[in-house]
This record gives C-alpha cells, sequence and structure tokens, in this order.
C-alpha cells in the first residue's frame, strides 16, 4: 500500500532481491556492459562507417581517397565495367559464397559422424577426441596450410594411393585441385561446426527418440522427427561460424588450389595492398558483409517462423 | 474382479506373457527371471522402491530395452523379435518426452503419420483422440507452452490414438502435484474402463497402485514379492517387504507354543498372543518362530486396565490427529505399536498424550508372515 502511495518506490525494480532507482539500474548496467559498448563503438562501428564513407569516394592518381561522391565502386562491384558488363566481381563473390557454402556442406558432413562418435565414447576418451580435435588450432593456418602441400606433394604417401587407385597420375602432386582446397578448408574450419554440434548431440533427450520409435518410427524417421529437429540449433550455429569466415577464406585456395582464383579474400587485400584503390576494396568488403548479414537475416526469420525464435 | 470368490480375470485371454525374464547391467540383476501374466482389459500396476526393476520390464515389454533371457509375449506372439517400432504397445513416458518442436495436434498425430495413414482419417481421430483427453484448447501450442497435467494428457492422447494392445504407463503421475494426481488418477481409470485397453501401470506409490489397479504385482530387487488383487495384497502381505510398502504394519516377533484348535498360542515380547489360524500363509507348528502382523486400523484402543486375551497395557506417546482417523503411537513395556482410530463422535476423541490405554490385537487380525 505505501509503495503505490510513494513514487519513488513505484518506480524502483526489485533485482536479486535488491530495490534499485532506475537511475541505480542506469549506472549498474553501464558499468558492466559499458566497456564493451565502448569498446564495439571505438575499434568496429566506427572504423567499420569510416570505410562506409570511403566506399562511395574516388581513388585519386596515385591511390589518394578522394572526392567526389560516386557510386561507382559498387556499380563496378555488380558488373557495370568500363566496356560494357564485366562480370568479374560478381563471379568472385559468387565463386566465394560457393567456397564458403562447400565448406559448411564438407564440415557439416564430416561433423555428423564425428560429434556422434565422440559423444559415444567414455567420459576419458571424450576429452582426448576433443583435445585432438582442437590440437591443430594450436599451429597458424598459414603453417597447416603448408603442411598440406606437403602431404600432398608428389612423393607423398596420399599421392602414391591416389595413383595406385588410379585417382591421379603417379609423380604428380594432388594439388593444385578443388580437392585440396576442401580438404584444406575441412582441416581449417572442421572444429566451428564439429563443438556445437558435438554439444548438442550431449544434450539430445534421448527419451524422445524412444518415444518417436515407441510410435512406429523406423530408425530413419527416429533421426529424421526427434533427432535431427533437436541438433538444429547446435547446426546453425556451427554453420554461421563456419560459412562467414569459410566466405572470406583466401589463404587456403590461393595455396592449395592455384593461384589463379581470386577471391573475395584477396579481392580486397588486393585493392587495399597492391592497387592501392582504398574506395573499391571497401566497397568489396561492404558487399560481402551484405550478402553474409541477408543470409543470416532469412535464416534467422525461417527459424523464428519455425520455432518462434531466431538468432537475431 | 472377485465375485462370489471366484477369480474371474483368469478367464480373459492373456494380453502379455513375460516367462523367465532376465536382464542384467554390468553386475547389477535387474530382472532375476520373472515371470506374469497380464489379461486382456486389465489395469496391471508394477509396484515397487526405485531399482525394482519394473521400468526395465516396462522398457522390455515395449521394445526398448532387450532381455538376456527369457521371452515376452504379447497377444500370444513372441515379441522378442519385433523391434519396439512395429510393437503393438505403445508407452506413456515418466517424462512425457513429447516432440517439442512440434504441435500438440502433430505430437497427437505422429503415431497414425508413421504408420502411413491417410491424412484424412488422421484428422478424424486425432479430433476423437483430443476429445477423449480434453485438450481442445491447446492443439495448436508447442508442449513448451503446457503444464504438466496438459503434457500428461497429450502424451496420453499420442499414445492411445494408435489403439494399441497393452498400453504401458512409466510413473505417469509422478511428476504432478498430489491434488492433480487423484484428479488424473480418477480419469485414467475411467479412461482405461472407456476404452478397454490393457494398461501397465508402473509405480512406485502404493496409495496409487491401490486406487487404480485391479491386480499389483509388488517387486524388490528384480523379482516379484506378491502378486495379486489390492484387497489381497493388502489383507494378505505374505512377508514383511510387502506388508511394510504397502501401507503400514506392526510385526511381532513370536514364538509358537501350542495348537489350540481354531487358534494357536505364541509368546511374544507383548506377552502370550494368540492368533486365528488361516487357509493362506505358512503353516507354523508349535516350537517354531515367525513374524506376526497386524495393521494399525485393526488394532483397537480400549481403557486402561481391561484385561483379557491379547490386551496389552500401553501409554499414548505419540497422536496425529488427520481428520478423519488419529494416529496413535503406543508404549507398552515390551515395545511401539500404532493404531489408527476412526474419530467417529462428533468433537475431542478424549485421548491425549500420556493416557494410559489398552492395545486389544484381535486374534483374528494377526497374520502370519514368511519372514
Amino acid at each position: 500500500m505505501a509503495g503505490e502511495a510513494n513514487p519513488r518506490l513505484a518506480r524502483t525494480e526489485v533485482r536479486f532481491g535488491e530495490r534499485l532507482t532506475a537511475q541505480a539500474e542506469l549506472l549498474r548496467s553501464s558499468l558492466t556492459s559499458g566497456p564493451g559498448i565502448l569498446w564495439v563503438s571505438l575499434f568496429l562501428l566506427l572504423p567499420l562507417a569510416g570505410i562506409g564513407v570511403i566506399s562511395f569516394l574516388t581513388r585519386g592518381t596515385y591511390g589518394e581517397i578522394e572526392l567526389p561522391f560516386t557510386i561507382g565502386n559498387y556499380r563496378r562491384i555488380a558488373g557495370f565495367g568500363l566496356l560494357g558488363f564485366d562480370a568479374q566481381y560478381p563471379q568472385i563473390i559468387l565463386r566465394s559464397l560457393l567456397l564458403g557454402a562447400g565448406t559448411t556442406v564438407v564440415c557439416l558432413a564430416a561433423s555428423f559422424p564425428l560429434a556422434f562418435f565422440i559423444a559415444g565414447q567414455p567420459e576419458r576418451r571424450k576429452q582426448l577426441a576433443l583435445t585432438l580435435l582442437i590440437i591443430p588450432f594450436w599451429t597458424n593456418l598459414l603453417i597447416r596450410t603448408y603442411a598440406w602441400q606437403i602431404l600432398l606433394g608428389p612423393d607423398s604417401f596420399l599421392a602414391r594411393v591416389a595413383s595406385t587407385l588410379g585417382l591421379a597420375e603417379a609423380g604428380r602432386p594432388l594439388y593444385p585441385s578443388v580437392f585440396a582446397v576442401y580438404l584444406g578448408m575441412l582441416c581449417a574450419y572442421l572444429p566451428f561446426l564439429a563443438l556445437p554440434l558435438y554439444t548438442a548431440v550431449e544434450k539430445l533427450d534421448w527419451s524422445i527418440a524412444e518415444a518417436a520409435s515407441d510410435l512406429g518410427a523406423d530408425k530413419l524417421r527416429v533421426f529424421r522427427h526427434a533427432i535431427l529437429p533437436q541438433l538444429v540449433p547446435g547446426m546453425i550455429a556451427g554453420i554461421i561460424l563456419v560459412f562467414i569466415p569459410a566466405t572470406g577464406q583466401f589463404v587456403v585456395p590461393d595455396l592449395l588450389g592455384g593461384a589463379k582464383t581470386v577471391m573475395l579474400g584477396n579481392a580486397i587485400q588486393q585493392q587495399f595492398g597492391p592497387s592501392r584503390d582504398w574506395p573499391f576494396g571497401s566497397a568489396i568488403a561492404f558487399v560481402g558483409m551484405a550478402v553474409v548479414l541477408v543470409g543470416l537475416y532469412l535464416q534467422s526469420r525461417s527459424a523464428a517462423a519455425r520455432e518462434g525464435e531466431g538468432l537475431l | 474382479m472377485v465375485e462370489n470368490g471366484v477369480d474371474r480375470s483368469a478367464e480373459r485371454p492373456v494380453a502379455v506373457e513375460v516367462d523367465r525374464v532376465f536382464r542384467r547391467f554390468g553386475d547389477f540383476v535387474a530382472l532375476d527371471h520373472v515371470s506374469l501374466k497380464i489379461h486382456e482389459g486389465e489395469f496391471f500396476s508394477l509396484l515397487g522402491p526405485s531399482g525394482c526393476g519394473k521400468t526395465t520390464l516396462l522398457r522390455i515389454l515395449a521394445g526398448l530395452d532387450l532381455a538376456d533371457d527369457g521371452v515376452v509375449r504379447i497377444g500370444g506372439v513372441d515379441a522378442s523379435a519385433i523391434p519396439a517400432h512395429r510393437r503393438p504397445v505403445n508407452t506413456v513416458f515418466q517424462s512425457y518426452a513429447l516432440f517439442p518442436h512440434m504441435s500438440v495436434r502433430d505430437n497427437v498425430a505422429f503415431g497414425l503419420r508413421m504408420k502411413n495413414v491417410p491424412e484424412k482419417e488422421i484428422a478424424t481421430r486425432v479430433e476423437q483422440a483430443i476429445e477423449m483427453v480434453q485438450i481442445g484448447a491447446f492443439v495448436d501450442r508447442k508442449p513448451a507452452q503446457l503444464s504438466g497435467g496438459q503434457k500428461q494428457r497429450v502424451a496420453l492422447a499420442r499414445a492411445l490414438i494408435n489403439r494399441p494392445k497393452v498400453l504401458l504407463l512409466d510413473e505417469p503421475l509422478g511428476a504432478l502435484d498430489l491434488k492433480l494426481r487423484k484428479e488424473l488418477q480418477v480419469e485414467l481409470l475411467a479412461l482405461q474402463r472407456n476404452v478397454g485397453i490393457t494398461f501397465i501401470f508402473v509405480t512406485h506409490d502404493q496409495e496409487e497402485a491401490l486406487v487404480l489397479s485391479d491386480r499389483i504385482a509388488v517387486m524388490r530387487a528384480g523379482k516379484i514379492e506378491q502378486l495379486g488383487e489390492a484387497e489381497s495384497l493388502y489383507e494378505n502381505p505374505k512377508n514383511r517387504f510387502v506388508s511394510q510398502f504397502l501401507g503400514t504394519c506392526n510385526l511381532i516377533e513370536a514364538e509358537v507354543q501350542a495348537d489350540e484348535g481354531r487358534e494357536m498360542r505364541a509368546l511374544t515380547p507383548f506377552g502370550t498372543v494368540y492368533f486365528a489360524k488361516r487357509d493362506r500363509g505358512p503353516a507354523v507348528a508349535p516350537g517354531t518362530r515367525c513374524t506376526l502382523a497386524i495393521r494399525p486400523e485393526k488394532v483397537a484402543v480400549a481403557s486402561p486396565g481391561e484385561a483379557g486375551t491379547n490386551k496389552v497395557p500401553a501409554t499414548i506417546e505419540e497422536l496425529v490427529y488427520i481428520g478423519a482417523e488419529t494416529h496413535y503411537i503406543l508404549k507398552c513395556p515390551a515395545g511401539k505399536l500404532t493404531a489408527y482410530v476412526m474419530n467417529s463422535v462428533l468433537g475431542p476423541q478424549g485421548l491425549e498424550i500420556g493416557n494410559r490405554v489398552t492395545a486389544h490385537l484381535p486374534s483374528s487380525a494377526l497374520l502370519v508372515l514368511e519372514d
């Protein structure tokens, strides 16, 4: 009763058994999340805004960033060249998306058996298996990718097996090739999918699978209707963790796929580096980001329609 | 089921036969050669403390677990080689195990979809099932949006819609509060009478088993201790375990002294006690030791100083008033007795802690236990 009469009390909220005024709550939340917000603003949002502005500017004769404002950079990416339609940049974007999607598929295919295998191990071996999965990450990606060059080299064990099986010419390396690229990508991104998926498998409610079986579902349908739906959140987390960086990846396709193919990543690097065309590089970076964000948005909308909750 | 003293259930066909089923997990024997027969349309309960093997037996019947030895027959057919998804049984799980990503409607329809029943027929049967358990208001909700009692109803509908030969229920009411549990017990019983399907009900709640079941198998450590109708289990427990697990019981160690025609005379810590001879139960000869049991409600509390056979002087040590009855703990020189007395008069019942009374143990109410 007294609380209703007292306007100061009416505005307070109880948090963990404490009664806080609005000001006190604001002070607390800015103390806890303030540093993070500051960090992200200073080192992510601000530079990103800068890149956004630069993407609408013009390259000077010696690589300076100059006025006037233009949408020419974006037109160039969309394929409007000086000499009519130029498919170079649409192709690069498509190729990168394809690499991202392909890597995601390969990682998914490998993660399912791996996640179930590890989850089925006794507790001590689980730890060992998870450690083994992580160990390659103690080594730099560049070094790991060079290591694949050795493992796939002309006299390597793998090359000999392949030639014995008639899959490759004897005495020749297994790279550059699409196979080598995806092997390298799998090696680079597997844990990002396998670990979230493994966590989801560990948390599986098997009684739901038993219920499905009890209600007449054979093994395949038990998986489809009772197990897979429980794994979807873990799968989506892993897919996002793999797809986004894999789309921007260029070291692996460069070293294992031959240096001929330009991806989003090295296209951006090219513009900021040798070509000294920062406005164009910024535009490519923004387009890449936009494509991924649109994809995530669509995913989260469909998830929201399905489950009543999304990621974004 | 008993009419004129004849067990009528035995005339019905056998729905489920468990024949010397053995199951072990490592060194732990969960089921030690259990055999029983369950009749069609029967409400049968497996009652026992946790770890007694009742849930393992249920899972073996469902095909979710396999016996190491022995045979399970469902409708006369050896089910050992039939996988779970093709057995004519359905289960209501303890945790309900509803599909979290499906609406109530899709949960209920799942079994029929798996059997490729035409969608049109599914729709009609789902409507019927939903009506049967009164969940019409929630058909479009997800399980997470339901209360425990509502989930329970969905789980029932999801199982019963398949018209199984046998419905297996694994402590389905265990997670609900007492009031809801009592309500659902009544509904469950009506439902079972209505659909006529054989129910096999696993519970550790003796009262629930007594209320619901046609017959009960009391289990302990992988074995059936005693099997029978509720009344016969309660009135004639075979041994200490059954007598204590089903209700409470005063146990009295006795040394049989003489056969006196219709009664036996025994020496107990409470003095000389006579107990009626009975057809059932172990035979006892003079000179042997045995355990006598008497239910608290059969102990009479009389005024002090009354003498006679089977009458023991006592003091009221503790009393608990619970409305319809008062529970007394009576302290005798040789030990304690529990007595439940109906509060049949209005107002104070007239006995208080410290009062001297006489505990009367009617000879006809004393049972001989096997151990």
